[in-house]
């Protein structure tokens, strides 16, 4: 743990600080020495056994009580009935509008409308996705998806909106919302699945909704930042008008927040986009139930198949807010009255859906889609073959993944296993209090404890160990392409595809092929973690060197540095907030993937979430998603600089 | 402003919790008989047999009886779950759960027994059968030891793999291992597709390996195994999960519906009790889908073209 951040955190801070961070050491140091001999009374090896409060029990008739009282206790009947009733209501609703509206209307609305926010280019490049979607086979899966999108995304802007109103209002509020938000965005998606099962069953209505609480926090977030961050001049001049509250709100600081309302957005749709395939694990159908059915049989053709369309509504959608958000929009239809052009829209939509409908072909036409699972599953096959093992020189891939487990995860593992536990509070507390405040790192150490407590030490730290091999992999190869992107225009440009696609891939697609190349185990779920997390790396990491100041850079250069004294001595130190913030992204996207690593051998609290989910063990499953909490919330903690920026980069 | 909230607040909660009950468990999927079509859900686990059967029964559903078919990828133990609920209408492969019979079908009685799916499922340990063919005696469980060096990976350190698969399967193999007290490590490989992805690997390389597995199952065609002998099986022996120390049971493999389905669910109904083929169809259907990689539709066409007098029976 010290190998990976302590260093870069301690080289690169002034000395000012230096001197700081010392006294911190030597305060803890004490703290230490004052408290060891109680410690000690629990022993020096793993977490003591008299310290876990074993919650089986109670979970397990939590459960049952939950079954047995599902349809008659008026809690089930009076409020969450009628939850679960709206949510399939809703849903049924859009889909059987999308259905209606048959391909050819939701073609054409999508192009219109594209059109509208963005111009003519995204509009030719979204009629071209949703007929990709289409020719893929994926009709009806899509529009499955969409109709929960639509549905969720929803249910996540009001509920977030409201929320960031409160915060934005109330400093009270504020105060309390804002940890428990910053913690929610951390946290892997497959942590909510299980609590939302138990209560709601598979089906739609918990798909929904966990989607809902996985994706509003942006949302609410944003939403409080944008009207926290209004121009005091503006809201002045405003109020010396008269306005009331309400007249403010409305007539200027929502309006002045539009950029970050319009970026919640869009924030919110990706994460909901990516919790679709996640949610397909508890039955949310449509193209993630595509995905999962399709790697079950081992088939990575048909599993891209279904990741194609869902990369394309993400791209789309991304765009389209995007440039909602820019007020770029339909720059040739500026003079036209806005009322004519969305008439305009809502008349092409009902044209082409009609004009489908007339010539009966709302159903996507069967013969007209391509097969695209053979020839990708063939070049998969290739590639495994030849790269598996027996590679001259360099060794094959399952060679490499022996090496890396025998060599860096056994003995990381081994390390933090044997490590007292009191010591490895001692760690997080010191990395935390460096890095960040007092704060952080008693928010650390509690949540480290509270894995101690829930009796789930050593699967965490195993868990743990993956994610700092996976890191450690990830900074090394994300910092240095980032170097590159961000020195050479051409890099940045070839890069930048690539990085879109691979963000915005489900997480499930990696898992078979890295099976395949890897074999089964740890390393494969540790290549997912970073491949997973690289994009995100490389481009704040860019962003970051990009934006260091011109005349800095340009001092040094008429000091006669070379290039690289200017990157070490210059760009490097100056971007170290940002790269700071490459790495609690890592930390945060690599969590995510390990976790899912549970499903190809990585064992440890991923194996158990997914235990627990499949044998309806819930005591298993809920301790093992609290655990996986406590450890993003620690991971988290742990790399946040001192001053937090305001939205997340990625 | 907040008196506003309040009330706004207040009258939200007395219009959904107010205008009378609703009971979740009878609500049905949203994408179910839509543009009036009649619909059956049918549930489909990870493993490509469970596959096999859901297809069939959706391609006879769709071509010969009029309806449309769902289907949602759902673990057994959930799929329970959702059967109760009626989220689905049925499950075609049970392999044996007592504990959520006893609470389902006996106590709340929202689950009906469906019959007998035909197939006679067993699990058990097995060796790529070259390797039984090296190594005659490898067959036995007391002369495992002897060849765990054999089985090393990076995963299981310095004992002998035991490969297991996805968290859904039944499996007594942690304690199997300690109460025979072999040299082994279990390594959960998290999910059937990466345990086949890698059992295909070991064999094309001729590698040593031994796994849990099941039958019937189609890999048995590509990969042929042989089975490890255990402690024979005695009805009652694997009572307690801790304290096992046999091999498992042969298991006639079950179907469950939906109690209301079952008795209201028309034809098919009807047809997916009468549902019963043998393992030799279900192979056959499972390797058109997982290794000439044909989508489930297809096959369950190409299955359903040639076999008509076994599906004839089905419709009578």
């Amino acid at each position: 743990m010290a190998t990976l951040s302590l260093p870069t955190a301690r080289t690169k801070a002034p000395r000012l600080l230096r001197n700081r961070a010392a006294a911190k050491l030597l305060l803890l140091a004490l703290l230490t020495a004052v408290l060891l001999p109680v410690l000690n009374r629990w022993g020096n090896g793993t977490w003591p056994h008299s310290l876990t409060v074993s919650v089986d029990k109670p979970l397990a008739s939590a459960s049952d009580w939950v079954i047995d009282n599902r349809d008659s206790h008026p809690l089930f009947l009076y409020f969450l009935g009628h939850l679960s009733n709206a949510v399939v209501i809703a849903v049924r609703a859009v889909y059987l509008t999308l259905l209606a509206a048959g391909w050819a209307g939701v073609t054409a609305f999508g192009a219109l409308l594209a059109w509208r926010l963005a111009g003519l280019r995204l509009a030719a490049g979204t009629a071209l996705a949703f007929l990709a979607c289409g020719a893929l086979g994926m009709w009806v899966p899509t529009m499955q998806t969409l109709a929960l999108m639509v549905v969720a995304v929803l249910a996540s802007v009001v509920v977030g909106a409201l929320l960031g109103l409160a915060a934005g209002l109330s400093d009270r509020l504020d105060r309390a919302l804002r940890p428990v938000l910053d913690t929610m965005q951390v946290l892997p998606a497959f942590a909510y699945l299980l609590p939302v099962v138990l209560v709601f069953g598979i089906g739609v209505p918990a798909a929904v909704l966990a989607t809902v609480v996985y994706a509003a926090p942006p949302m609410a977030r944003l939403t409080a930042l944008g009207l926290r961050g209004a121009d005091r001049e503006v809201l002045e001049a405003v109020e010396s008008l008269g306005a009331t509250r309400c007249q403010r709100l409305l007539t200027a600081r929502l309006p002045l927040a539009r950029q970050e309302l319009l970026l919640g957005l869009n924030q919110t749709i990706m994460m909901a986009l990516s919790m679709a395939v996640i949610a397909a694990v508890i039955g949310a159908g449509g193209l993630g139930d595509r995905v999962y059915q399709a790697l079950a049989s081992v088939d990575v053709g048909a599993a891209l198949a279904a990741g194609i369309p869902l990369v394309l509504l993400a791209i789309v959608l991304d765009r389209l807010t995007g440039a909602a958000g820019d007020g770029t929009a339909h720059p040739e239809t500026g003079g036209r009255p806005r009322l004519i052009a969305w008439a305009l829209t809502l008349a092409g939509t009902v044209t082409a859906a009609l004009a489908a409908r007339l010539l009966g072909a709302t159903d996507w036409p069967a013969g007209r889609t391509l097969d695209m699972a053979g020839p990708v599953n063939r070049a998969v096959d290739w590639m495994t073959d030849h790269l598996y093992s027996g590679v001259p020189v360099v060794g094959g891939t399952a060679d490499w993944a022996g090496h890396f487990t025998t060599w860096v995860l056994d003995p990381v593992r081994a390390g933090l296993q044997g490590m007292p536990w009191w010591s490895v509070l001692l760690v997080v507390a010191a990395l935390a209090w460096l890095i960040g405040t007092w704060r952080t790192a008693l928010t650390a150490v509690l949540a480290m404890a509270a894995i101690g407590v829930l009796g789930v030490w050593e699967p965490s730290l195993d868990t743990l160990s993956q994610v700092l091999a996976a890191v450690a992999v990830t900074l090394v190869l994300g910092l240095a392409t980032g170097i590159a992107a961000a020195r050479s225009a051409r890099v940045d440009r070839a890069l930048r595809p690539v990085l879109d696609v691979f963000q915005t891939m489900p997480q499930f697609v990696y898992l078979i092929p890295v099976v395949a190349l890897f074999g089964v185990g740890r390393a494969p779920a540790v290549a997912a973690a970073v491949v997973y997390a690289l994009p995100a790396v490389v481009r704040i990491t860019a962003q970051g060197l990009r934006q260091v100041d011109q005349a800095a850079l340009e001092s040094a250069r008429s000091l006669g540095a070379t290039g690289r004294q200017q990157l070490w001595q210059v760009q490097l130190p100056l971007a170290r907030r940002a790269l700071l913030l490459a790495v609690n992204q890592g930390v945060v996207l690599v969590l995510a993937v390990v976790i899912i690593g549970g499903l190809v051998g990585g064992g440890a609290l991923g194996y158990d979430v997914a235990f627990g989910l499949a044998q309806g063990d819930l005591a298993t499953g809920l301790v093992a998603g609290a655990a996986i909490v406590c450890l993003g919330l620690m991971l988290d903690r742990v790399t946040q600089p001192a001053r937090r920026g305001a939205g997340k980069g990625a | 402003m907040r008196r506003t909230a309040i009330t706004a607040a207040v009258a939200v909660l007395a219009l959904t919790t107010g205008c009378g009950a609703a009971d979740m468990t009878k609500q049905a999927s949203p994408f179910a008989n839509a543009r009036g079509a009649k619909t059956v859900t049918l549930s489909v686990q990870s493993w490509v047999g469970a596959q096999a059967d859901a297809a069939v029964a959706q391609y006879i559903l769709e071509h010969k009886l009029g309806y449309r078919v769902d289907t949602v990828q759902v673990d057994e133990v959930p799929a329970w779950d959702a059967l109760s609920q009626g989220r689905v209408d049925a499950l075609l492969e049970d392999w044996g759960h007592p504990e959520q019979e006893k609470r389902y079908v006996q106590e709340k009685g929202t689950v009906a027994p469906g019959g007998g799916l035909g197939v006679t499922g067993h699990i058990g340990w097995f060796v790529p059968t070259y390797l039984a063919e090296q190594h005659p005696d490898i067959t036995d469980w007391r002369n495992l030891d002897k060849y765990a060096h054999l089985f090393r990976t990076a995963e299981s350190g310095g004992k002998g793999q035991l490969m297991d698969g996805s968290p859904s399967y039944v499996t007594n193999d942690k304690a199997l291992v300690k109460n025979l007290k072999l040299d082994y490590q279990v390594v959960f490989a998290g999910s059937e597709a990466a345990q086949i992805t890698q059992i295909k690997r070991f064999a094309k390389e001729k590698k040593p390996f031994l796994t849990y597995w099941y039958a019937p199952q189609w890999l048995f065609e590509k990969v042929p195994m042989t089975e490890v002998r255990l402690p024979p099986h005695k009805e009652g022996c694997d009572a307690d999960p801790d304290k096992v120390a046999c091999g498992y049971p042969h298991t006639p493999l079950k179907k469950y519906l939906n109690a209301g389905f079952a008795k209201s669910g028309g034809a098919a109904a009807a047809f997916l009790k009468k549902f019963r083929w043998t393992t030799e169809d279900q192979n056959e259907v499972s390797l058109m889908i997982a290794e000439q990689k044909l989508s489930p539709a297809e096959a369950a066409k190409k299955w359903v073209d040639s076999h008509p007098s076994v599906w004839k029976k089905w419709l009578s």
